[in-house]
């Protein structure tokens, strides 16, 4: 699960990390209070700061929502310190549409602002925490090249990436933090700073069961102070039963609607941007079925893993969740039944597709326990079934029918 | 013969009176597992023989923990149905009480807690298998997971993959084919596993019945491309490889909690380069699976080999017909259940497990 960046430093800030404090407003009318709360720490330069589950803000645009033609500003994050112009920046970004590299050409519309400190500095670096799956082990990478896509720091200069690996038997030491202050070339104050501001970064993301935790840029201020200027954190959502406060960050107006409804149903589906919705019983198959209509000159409209079950009443959410897709012209129903029977599922595509009346074609392709005798259910339907008895047959006949 | 699991596996299930622990026992029982124990605290002392629904062959033995199975049972081997929430506990148990294999079919555990189980069993001689996965099974052996066993049949080709139905797939298109597998391992779809493809490549290596190797991969991580490289440098059988997640978009997890393309890393693409580098041959498409690996198998500079093995053969007859035999019973049984269960598995109540009343199982024909 992703969260927002005020929602991260609201976290960090429980754990101690020193970071670049604000307010956050969902409307113009608590802009005024946010101000003068930061005015009345001694605050008078002020960072107006989009808030959306996307990477690049700073250098993105904002377009109007209603004719996203007309461009409104140039940057989601911008710097001032005139009221007035942060008030003009704030309303510009409220409620528009931020595109960034991150978002596709469709953007996301800015529901939320941070509006927090100014704070001056001189030097931007990189921390990053997550999983290094080669080892099964916690690894933490730093560099000297903050601020920027850190992607392209591994690709064009990997030796400016510092790495140290977390020994889960004893958890993070301080001379490791030290190797990577030395590392980074800190010294004096800031070096001093950066070791406890590391030990508790760490901790908060152990703490949390976070699967990510990215401080781009971490910055050194003109006052040696190491402060999180940005801060970016998602979590194992297997691990979200034990953190009812952090689930509760969660932000629906980030999702896409239809896949929200899915999730209600217990459905693992992803919308993606082709003609073939496909239905299909583990998540494996599902990316292979994908896969294929590809191969076979389609686009598949989504991801859809209906689990082992695939009862009727499963089948008839699926069937429901693919059709409010408007752009997919077929669908390819594809079980493998092992455990689960054929027969009974083909009764459950039958039962559903009798109930929502699918209007448009529906390749099925069952395999595995009582194949025939589903494939013989689904003829004398008298639906309108395409039935496939391969995989290969199956994506061929889907995507004749959206030719 | 198979790498892992065989008829000599004393098969403990942990968490046997849940609802999947009770089917799945039930299933690898009538497919001629050597169900040993079962392991639900605080319901030791009791002989379980399934529920109305599903009605185990024989009754197994319960106990409070894995080292009682272990003592009173000979157990050897576990299989995992505990919930996500208590399983990498479960996990950390089998190992301590010297359990060798260690099947952990549960979905969900968090990561935190398989970081801290990885590190537990690098001290431990136990080897995991999953979380997250359908299990292994050598057909005509052993089945130890939730895998359907009538889709497999006994043979050479060895089968690793980190998907459920995927694999059933791919073997499927074997079994079709007249294409028998030595043993497929599900080694599971989370970040981390105990079982990685190359720790199976490594034993299927040794396996002098395994001819040839089937690898299904996904998108996510890299253990496809080190897998590769020790293909490439010290495996010597051919492999065949698949890898699911070709049109699967960056940053989204589909489905399995590993199989995400972060970073621009872990792309399906990458994944094929890598591995065709190592000489294996890449499947485009998920339908050429079984057709692919019949003509490796054809052209296999081993052809020879197989002749010369063939000897082995022999003695596998009796598993082959031992688990067509087991198949009609399934078979029989799922038409049968619902008319008359059969009368002589019922479950014995409560009674008190010594070591003299153990219940010795039950010898293959």
């Amino acid at each position: 699960m992703k969260i927002h960046e005020y929602q991260a430093k609201e976290l960090l800030k429980k754990y101690d990390v020193a970071i670049q404090d604000g307010y956050a407003i969902n409307d113009m009318s608590d802009f005024d209070a946010a101000i003068s709360k930061l005015q009345s720490r001694g605050i008078n330069q002020f960072v107006v700061k989009s808030q959306i589950h996307a990477g690049g803000r700073g250098k993105g645009k904002l377009f109007n929502p209603e004719n996203r033609e007309e461009l409104i500003l140039e940057g989601g994050v911008k710097f001032t310190t005139s009221v007035e112009k942060a008030k003009d920046l704030a309303s510009k970004m409220l409620g528009n549409l931020l595109v960034t590299h991150q978002t596709g050409s469709e953007g996301k519309i800015v529901k939320t602002l941070f509006i927090t400190e100014g704070l001056d500095y001189k030097k931007e670096l990189y921390l990053g925490i997550l999983l290094d799956r080669s080892v099964s082990k916690n690894v933490i990478m730093a560099s000297t090249e903050g601020g920027v896509e850190i992607e392209k720091v591994a690709e064009e200069t990997p030796e400016k990436i510092l790495k140290v690996w977390i020994d889960p038997s004893i958890g993070i030491q301080s001379f490791q933090a030290r190797e990577l202050a030395f590392g980074l070339g800190l010294s004096g104050a800031a070096f001093k700073n950066f070791i406890p501001f590391l030990l508790k970064l760490y901790k908060a993301y152990e703490e949390t069961d976070a699967s990510l935790l990215e401080i781009n840029p971490l910055i050194i201020t003109n006052d040696d102070r190491i402060v999180a200027l940005d801060a970016k954190m998602n979590f194992d959502d297997n691990a979200l039963y034990r953190h009812p406060e952090i689930a509760a960050y969660r932000d629906l107006n980030e999702e896409a609607p239809l896949e929200i409804e899915a999730s209600k149903y217990n459905l693992n589906y992803i919308k993606l941007d082709g003609n073939v919705g496909c239905m299909v019983n583990g998540a494996g198959l599902a990316m292979a079925t994908m896969d294929i209509i590809k191969l076979a000159g389609g686009e598949p409209a989504n991801f859809l893993d209906v689990g082992g079950g695939s009862s009727a009443e499963t089948v008839e959410n699926g069937f429901k969740i693919i059709l409010s897709d408007p752009n997919v012209k077929a669908i390819l129903v594809n079980i493998f039944g092992g455990i689960v029977r054929c027969d009974r599922v083909a009764q459950g595509v039958i039962e559903a597709s009798k109930k929502i009346n699918v209007a448009i074609p529906v390749v099925v392709r069952l395999e595995g326990t009582n194949a025939k005798e589903a494939a013989e259910l689904l003829d004398k339907s008298g639906l309108n079934f395409l039935v496939a008895k391969s995989l290969k047959e199956a994506a061929e006949k889907v995507t004749l029918t959206i030719h | 013969m198979s790498i892992l699991v065989n008829n000599t596996t004393r098969l403990v299930v942990q968490g046997i009176t849940g609802g999947e622990g009770t089917f799945h026992t039930q299933q690898m029982i009538a497919y001629g597992t050597k169900v040993v124990a079962g392991v639900t605290p605080g319901k030791g002392g009791m002989m379980y023989g399934g529920n109305e629904k599903d009605i185990f062959a024989h009754p197994v033995p319960v106990f409070n923990t894995v080292t009682d199975a272990v003592k009173n049972e000979g157990a050897d081997t576990s299989v995992i149905f505990v919930p996500a929430a208590f399983a990498a506990e479960a996990i950390m148990e089998s190992a301590e009480a010297g359990i060798k294999l260690i099947v952990c079919i549960t979905e969900g555990i968090p990561t935190r807690d398989m970081v801290k189980v990885r590190e537990y069993l690098k001290h431990k001689n136990s080897r995991l298998v999953g979380p997250n996965c359908p299990g292994v099974i050598s057909p005509g052996y052993a089945k130890v997971g939730i895998m359907p066993g009538f889709i497999h049949t006994p043979g050479n080709v060895g089968v690793i993959s980190r998907s459920g139905t995927l694999t059933y797939e791919a073997v499927w298109q074997l079994t079709e084919r007249g294409i028998g597998q030595s043993t497929c391992i599900g080694i599971g779809g989370d970040p981390i596993i105990g079982t990685q493809f190359l720790d199976a490549f490594k034993l299927f290596k040794e396996d002098s019945d395994t001819h040839a190797i089937i690898m299904i991969g996904e998108i996510g991580g890299s253990a496809e491309e080190e897998a590769a490289e020790y293909v490439k440098n010290e495996f010597n059988k051919p492999v065949i490889g698949f890898i699911a997640g070709r049109t699967a978009p960056p940053g989204r997890r589909m489905g399995h909690a590993g199989a995400i393309i972060s970073g621009g890393k872990g792309t399906a693409a990458e994944k094929m380069e890598a591995m065709r580098t190592a000489g294996i041959h890449v499947i485009e498409s998920p339908a050429l699976i079984g057709e692919t690996v019949q003509k490796v198998l054809a052209e296999s500079p081993k052809k020879k080999l197989f002749v010369v093995e063939s000897k082995t053969k022999k003695k596998k007859e009796p598993a082959k017909a031992h688990i067509q035999a087991n198949l009609k019973k399934i078979y029989a049984a799922q038409v049968t259940k619902k008319v008359k269960p059969k009368p002589k598995p019922k479950p014995k109540p409560k009674k008190k497990l010594t070591a003299k009343t153990k219940v010795k199982p039950k010898k293959r024909k």
